[in-house]
């Protein structure tokens, strides 16, 4: 048995400890925000927090993040308010939207790090995979959430 | 966007969704009287007693944004406000029942604005004049002194909303209505802000992986390497005490296990030893095919074009031009690699199929469950869900079948989900394709022959032989039989030569590898004859106002012929497809050592009219982005039969820091031209890239990827 907290709820999981955490999450706990890319921590379509750090979740063994805090897309915040969701509704970033749990978790975790990255320190920190193409967007959405959380 | 709008959106969605699992195919008929019910006025439109709209939408969301443009035009016609507006997917198994109300429901070629744009104005239109007439029923006045506008029809200081007359509306016939002309529209052409963003922020948008249902089991597949190949034995001994193992699946093709869990189903087909009959295809290579594509280009092949120059005529001509020139291009095949890895849902029972999957083509979908299960079509639903990328490869519903023939096996609910590899490698490819250009020009360097000849794996003799017989497959000519240039004898001819792989529909298809080679080609022809390659075109396209306009502006808005830094120059292509101009200028930054990398592109686009120009800039954008993974990174090999490649990790993608300042601008003919927006953006990409590489390192790229090329420079 294994104590898995995620957006602060403590779940006990009798599941196999090497189990990547992304299928824990997502069919053991059906929250499904966080996506299936490539399972090699290539894309990070998978990436969600731990302990406040992004993390590419199809990587990471159940068995290693035992008592540590989690979070997914579903927990960044409870309505949407987080300033990179709010940036990324203003610029319109998502087409598909498949890769932006990801894009948003990895942004997120960047500005909490770094809250006023240039256009190079953004390349640099996200290498997170969009199909549709939507850096550009992400870009200027990244500077606007940095905005956003000045202004708040 | 409020937040009243986004909870509508979240309900319409996500519920949609369930609405459509508990009553499947429900149809809602005409309800008569005012019963406080939602109101189906036509099968594209349902108005709600709060006056709210919802407008059911026939094509797939993948990224492209009809969930928001489609409803924007029905909007546009029935006179609502855009925030009345709910959107929901219309259901395909009614579309078959009912002789096709949607008109086709597959997304593709893009077509959805293109060609869904009339049957869309017409049901707003139509609607309005009932909503029209049934006030004008209840205030005894005459309907031509009613205005419909804003959700309300009004007349002589009074009006009623949408909701209260819905429901006689709905019985009323109105015979021919009149369409909106352009310039009165009020929403098309305004930016508007994608409905279903606020869900794809925060984890709620349902793609087809995120379906959950009561007792559902996962099953992870395992295809022959070499496609094609069956399945000669396997030993399940070694995975029946696996956690969560259910049972082993032949599909002769391929094997699938079914587990409890999708980490438990694809770590036992991981460890099944499976003995393949590999097949005719065991034993080839790439490296061969290319090599035998390059060699048939002597071969003379078919006319690809009723009005062309003769070969003698061709012939003739370039004996008697001043100078020739030749040059063979090359494009190998391609993967899709939608973000989201193919997936599907299924519960087959004993008198129904239900299939949740995010797909292009849910007829397809509804007809490949039926064939497959010996269930009429009545009786499948399919519930289409957001499309983790679809680029084409969703228009193929073989991972439907497959999913039907495990769900008649298991006979619960299951989700089959490829693994990134299977994906990779499994195919439908872009085809690989060899074309080779001749050019003659007279003393004054004036080009006065181009012939082409086009050795291309065919998309459509592996769906229906009798269609290339011919030896023509008009989606490999794109681009290359109908050449816009002035130019006095132009010819184009073509060969179909197939391998054992499998091919299919990639974004912008036959026009992504020919615009690459066209529009290199003549950047050759324009170094040739010593003239700015803007020039060059504009004096071959003296009949073609609208390539001519979009030229004029590009050259202006790119600042064309500004000085660059050292290493850095400017690339110019121009292509028409999909009933769209797309020309574009790349900014293209070469290092001493050959490391490439694109600054900017500046695109103008010519789609007629627009009808979201912010979801069209994005379109453009993302076949920027598409079109340069495959330039840069894009190649499926093959050895041994087998395809090399198998994740992103020898399957490279663009990613931020590869990504240029994008620059969109729209010079549009307006009139009668509405040209799509999906695909227009891609092709011109790779052949201004690799002009403007050829402009700094003197080197001219005419295979892809650049990952081939030494781009060195001294």
């Amino acid at each position: 048995m294994i104590e898995l907290k995620v957006n602060g709820t403590t779940y006990p999981l009798d599941v196999d400890p090497e189990t990547p955490l992304l299928w824990v999450i997502r069919d053991y706990l059906n929250l499904t925000g966080t996506k299936f890319g490539c399972g090699i921590a290539q894309c990070g379509a998978c990436t969600v927090h731990v302990n406040g750090y992004a993390q590419r979740s199809c990587q990471t063994k159940l068995r290693e993040v035992g008592g540590k805090e989690i979070t997914t897309i579903e927990g960044l915040s409870p309505d949407s308010s987080h300033p990179v969701q709010q940036a990324w509704i203003e610029h319109d970033v998502p087409q598909c939207g498949y890769c932006q749990s990801g894009q948003l978790m990895a942004a997120a975790a960047l500005l909490s790090d770094n809250p006023d990255p240039d256009d190079e320190q953004i390349d640099a920190a996200i290498d997170n995979i969009c199909r549709c193409g939507t850096y550009q967007r992400i870009r200027r959405a990244i500077h606007r959430a940095a905005e956003l959380a000045r202004e708040a | 966007m409020n937040r009243r709008n986004f909870i509508r959106v979240a309900t319409s969605s996500a519920g949609g969704l369930m609405l459509a699992f508990h009553l499947p195919g429900c149809s809602k008929t005409k309800l008569p009287g005012n019963t406080g019910l939602p109101t189906e006025i036509n099968a594209w439109l349902v108005i709600d007693p709060d006056n709210s709209v919802t407008v059911r939408v026939a094509k797939s969301e993948m990224g492209e944004g009809i969930f928001t443009s489609l409803p924007m035009i029905v909007a546009e016609e029935l006179g609502v406000e855009w925030d009345q507006v709910k959107t929901e997917y219309a259901d395909a198994n009614r579309n078959l029942k009912e002789d096709s109300v949607y008109g086709s429901m597959s997304t593709g070629g893009s077509r959805s604005v293109r060609m869904g744009r009339p049957a869309l104005q017409l049901a707003g239109a139509t609607a309005r004049e009932q909503l029209i007439k049934a006030a004008a029923t209840r205030w005894e006045t005459d309907p031509k002194y009613c205005v419909a506008s804003g959700g309300k029809v009004s007349w002589n200081g009074k009006s009623f909303d949408y909701g209260e007359l819905a429901a006689d509306a709905a019985l009323i016939d109105v015979g021919d209505v009149t369409i909106k002309e352009p310039a009165a529209y009020e929403l098309i052409g305004r930016p508007t802000l994608r409905v279903e963003v606020p869900l794809k922020v925060n984890g709620s948008a349902i793609y087809g992986m995120d379906v959950r249902l009561d007792g559902m089991v996962y099953a992870a597949i395992k295809h022959c390497p070499v496609i094609g190949g069956t399945v000669e034995s396997y030993n399940d001994g070694s995975i029946q005490d696996h956690p969560g193992f259910i049972q082993v699946i032949n599909l002769e093709t391929a094997v699938a296990v079914v587990a409890d869990h999708y980490w438990q189903a694809q770590t036992a087909v991981d460890a099944l030893e499976v003995n393949w009959n590999k097949g005719s295809g065991a034993g080839t290579s790439t490296k061969k095919w290319e090599a035998e594509f390059l060699a048939a280009l002597d071969e003379e092949g078919v006319d690809a074009s009723e009005t062309q120059a003769s070969l003698d005529e061709i012939k003739t001509e370039l004996e008697a031009s001043d100078s020739n020139l030749t040059a063979d291009y090359f494009a190998p095949y391609l993967a899709h690699t939608c973000m989201e890895p193919l997936n599907c849902t299924v519960h087959v029972q004993d008198d129904r199929v239900d299939i949740w999957t995010g797909t292009q083509n849910p007829e397809g979908a509804t007809t490949i469950g039926a064939e497959t299960s010996g269930i009429s079509t009545d009786n499948v639903y399919t519930h289409n869900c957001f499309l983790g990328g679809g680029f084409g490869r969703r228009s193929n519903t073989d991972y439907v079948g497959d999913a039907v023939r495990i769900g008649m096996q298991v006979k619960r609910p299951v989700q089959l989900i490829w693994s990134r590899k299977e994906d990779v490698r499994q195919g439908r490819f872009r085809p690989m394709s060899a074309i080779r250009f001749t050019a003659g020009f007279d003393d004054n360097k004036k080009s006065v022959v181009l012939a082409n000849h086009s050795v291309t794996h065919s998309i459509l003799s592996g769906i229906n032989r009798w269609i290339t017989l011919s030896g023509i497959d008009p989606t490999s000519v794109e681009g290359l039989a109908e050449i816009p240039y002035e130019i006095r004898r132009k010819r184009a001819t073509h060969t179909i030569k197939n391998t054992h792989l499998t091919t299919w529909f990639w974004r912008s298809v036959g026009n992504s590898q020919n615009a690459f080679a066209m529009e290199s080609f003549i950047d050759e022809m324009a170094v040739h004859a010593g003239v700015d390659p803007f020039a060059f075109r504009l004096a071959m396209l003296e009949e073609e106002p609208d390539l001519t306009r979009v030229l004029e502006v590009l050259k202006e808005k790119s600042g064309w012929g500004k000085s660059m830094a050292s290493g850095t120059a400017q690339g110019l292509a121009i292509h028409e497809s999909f009933g769209s101009i797309v020309g574009q200028v790349a900014d293209v930054h070469v290092t001493r050592t050959g490391k490439v990398n694109v600054e900017r592109v500046v695109s103008v686009v010519d789609c007629g009219h627009l009808v979201n120009p912010l979801t069209a800039g994005e379109q453009v954008e993302s076949g920027i982005m598409y079109g340069l993974t495959a330039a840069l990174f894009g190649e499926i090999r093959v050895r041994d039969g087998a395809v090399v490649e198998s994740n992103f990790h020898n399957y490279e993608i663009a990613r931020m820091i590869d990504a240029p300042q994008m620059e969109t601008h729209f010079s549009l003919a307006g009139g009668d031209k509405w040209g799509g927006m999906g695909e227009p953006g891609l092709p011109p990409l790779a052949p201004a890239v690799c002009n403007a590489i050829f402009r700094v390192t003197g080197k001219r790229v005419r295979s892809l990827p650049l990952s081939r090329h030494d781009l060195s420079w001294a």
